[in-house]
C-alpha cells in the first residue's frame, strides 16, 4: 500500500497517515478535501466498496470524526478515511452521489449525533427513533441514564453491585 | 402509519369528486374499551376459565431478543402443542401476548397497537428481566424499563435469558391463574385505562393512531 500511499500524496493533502496492518490504513484528509479524495479512491484507485461511515465524538476536542472505511476487493485491503469536523453546527458533503446505500448511513448519523448531510435524500426523516426531541443520543454531552430515570418510569429497589468487589465478598468473605 | 396520512384532506372519489375525509374519525373507531361483566352463573364462568386455561393461543410477535426462545417451543424438541398453546400469526386470533424481552420505544408503539386489537380476555407474558425493570438496558435512552406501565401484565418470567422451559412453566402458571379467575388483564386495562394511556403518551412523541386500536 506504500506506493499508493506515495502517489496519493503527491495530488492530495494528507494531514496524518497510519499503517495499522499490512492491509489497512488511516489518512486524515481535511473537510474541504475529503469527498474529492474519496472520489479518486473509488473512481480511480478502485476502493469500490463502502464498507462503513460512522462518527466518532471527540467532545474534548470540540471535533467530531467521520470514518469512511473503504474496501478494494481486487487488492484485499482496506482504507479508513478520517476527517475531523466542528462539533457545533456539524455539517458534511454528503457522498450519496458515489455510493447509494450511504443514505442510510448519513440519515443515521443525522438522527444520532446531529450531523447534517445536506442533500442527502431523507436525511432529515425518522431513522430508528420516532419523534425524538432531545439531544442526538449518540454524543457524549447525552446523559443516557438520567434521561432514562426522568422518562421511563424506573422500577425501585435495583441494586447495583461493582462485580469485583461483591465477587471478591462471596468468594472470599474473610480477606 | 405516518402523521400525515391521519390528517383532514380532501381526496377524490372513484367518481372524480372531491370529498373530505377525516381518516383518524372516518377509518377508526373511537369507543373505548368497556369492562367485560363476568358471567353471574358461577359454575359457568369456571368452566369458561377452564376453557380458556386450555387453548392459548399466542400471537407470534417476537419483540427482541427472546423470541428466539419461541422458536424451540413451537418445534418438536419442546413442543408447547401438546399443553394447547399454539401461534397464531395475527392479533385478532390470539388471547396471550408474549413479551419477549426489551421494548423500544418504537416497538412499544406497535405492541400497543397489537394489544388493544387482541380481543378479550387476553393475556400478557413479559419474559425476560428487560420487561421487569430493564434489565441490561436499564439506563438505555430508548428502551422502557417497566412494562405494566404501559398494559397489564399477567405473569414474568425473569432471566436474561429464560431458557424455553421457564417460559412453559410460565405458560403453566397463566393456566393456573386463568383457571383461578385471576386474568383479568383486559378489564384492568379498561379500567385504568386513563392511566396506562397517559403513561403512553408520555413516551411515545409521535402518537399517530386512534386512543384505542379496536
Amino acid at each position: 500500500m506504500k506506493e499508493l500511499i506515495d502517489r496519493l500524496k503527491t495530488s492530495y493533502t494528507v494531514e496524518d497517515y497510519i499503517q495499522q496492518r499490512s492491509d489497512l490504513a488511516h489518512i486524515t484528509v481535511s473537510k474541504e478535501t475529503a469527498v474529492d479524495f474519496i472520489s479518486h479512491l473509488q473512481r480511480v484507485e478502485g476502493y469500490k466498496h463502502l464498507v462503513i461511515l460512522t462518527a466518532v465524538d471527540w467532545i474534548e476536542d470540540g471535533k467530531f470524526q467521520l470514518t469512511y472505511l473503504l474496501n478494494n476487493p481486487e487488492m484485499k485491503n482496506d482504507i479508513n478515511v478520517k476527517v475531523f469536523i466542528e462539533r457545533e453546527n456539524a455539517t458534511m458533503e454528503s457522498i450519496h452521489h458515489l455510493w447509494e446505500q450511504a443514505r442510510t448511513y448519513q440519515r443515521e448519523l443525522k438522527e444520532m449525533f446531529g450531523i447534517d448531510f445536506p442533500g442527502s435524500p431523507g436525511v432529515d426523516k425518522p431513522f430508528i427513533l420516532e419523534g425524538w426531541h432531545d439531544l442526538p443520543p449518540y454524543r457524549r454531552d447525552f446523559d443516557t441514564k438520567k434521561y432514562s430515570e426522568e422518562t421511563y418510569f424506573p422500577r425501585p429497589g435495583r441494586e447495583k453491585n461493582d462485580p469485583a468487589t461483591y465477587m471478591k465478598q462471596k468468594l472470599y468473605p474473610n480477606e | 402509519m405516518g402523521k400525515e396520512e391521519l390528517e383532514k384532506r380532501i381526496v377524490l372519489s372513484p367518481d372524480g369528486e372531491p370529498i373530505e375525509i377525516d381518516p383518524i374519525n372516518d377509518y377508526f373507531c373511537q369507543d373505548l374499551p368497556e369492562v367485560e361483566k363476568k358471567s353471574s352463573i358461577a359454575i359457568l364462568e369456571k368452566f369458561q376459565n377452564w376453557a380458556r386455561s386450555r387453548s392459548l393461543w399466542v400471537l407470534g410477535f417476537g419483540t427482541g431478543c427472546g423470541a428466539i426462545e419461541m422458536r424451540p417451543l413451537m418445534t418438536p424438541k419442546f413442543d408447547a402443542y401438546r399443553y394447547g398453546i399454539q401461534w397464531r400469526p395475527t392479533p385478532r386470533q390470539s388471547d396471550v401476548f408474549v413479551i419477549s424481552g426489551y421494548l423500544s420505544v418504537k416497538t412499544l408503539k406497535r405492541v400497543i397497537r397489537s394489544y388493544e386489537q387482541m380481543q378479550g380476555p387476553k393475556y400478557v407474558i413479559a419474559l425476560g428481566s428487560c420487561t421487569i425493570n430493564g434489565g441490561m438496558y436499564w439506563d438505555s435512552y430508548n428502551t422502557i424499563n417497566r412494562l405494566d406501565h404501559y398494559i397489564p401484565v399477567d405473569v414474568y418470567i425473569a432471566g436474561c435469558m429464560p431458557r424455553p422451559e421457564a417460559l412453559l412453566a410460565g405458560f403453566e402458571q397463566l393456566k393456573k391463574i386463568i383457571r383461578e379467575g385471576r386474568g383479568e388483564g383486559a378489564n384492568l386495562y379498561a379500567e385504568n385505562f386513563e392511566w396506562y394511556k397517559a403513561n403512553q403518551k408520555k413516551i411515545i412523541k409521535d402518537w399517530d393512531m386512534p386512543d384505542y386500536n379496536w
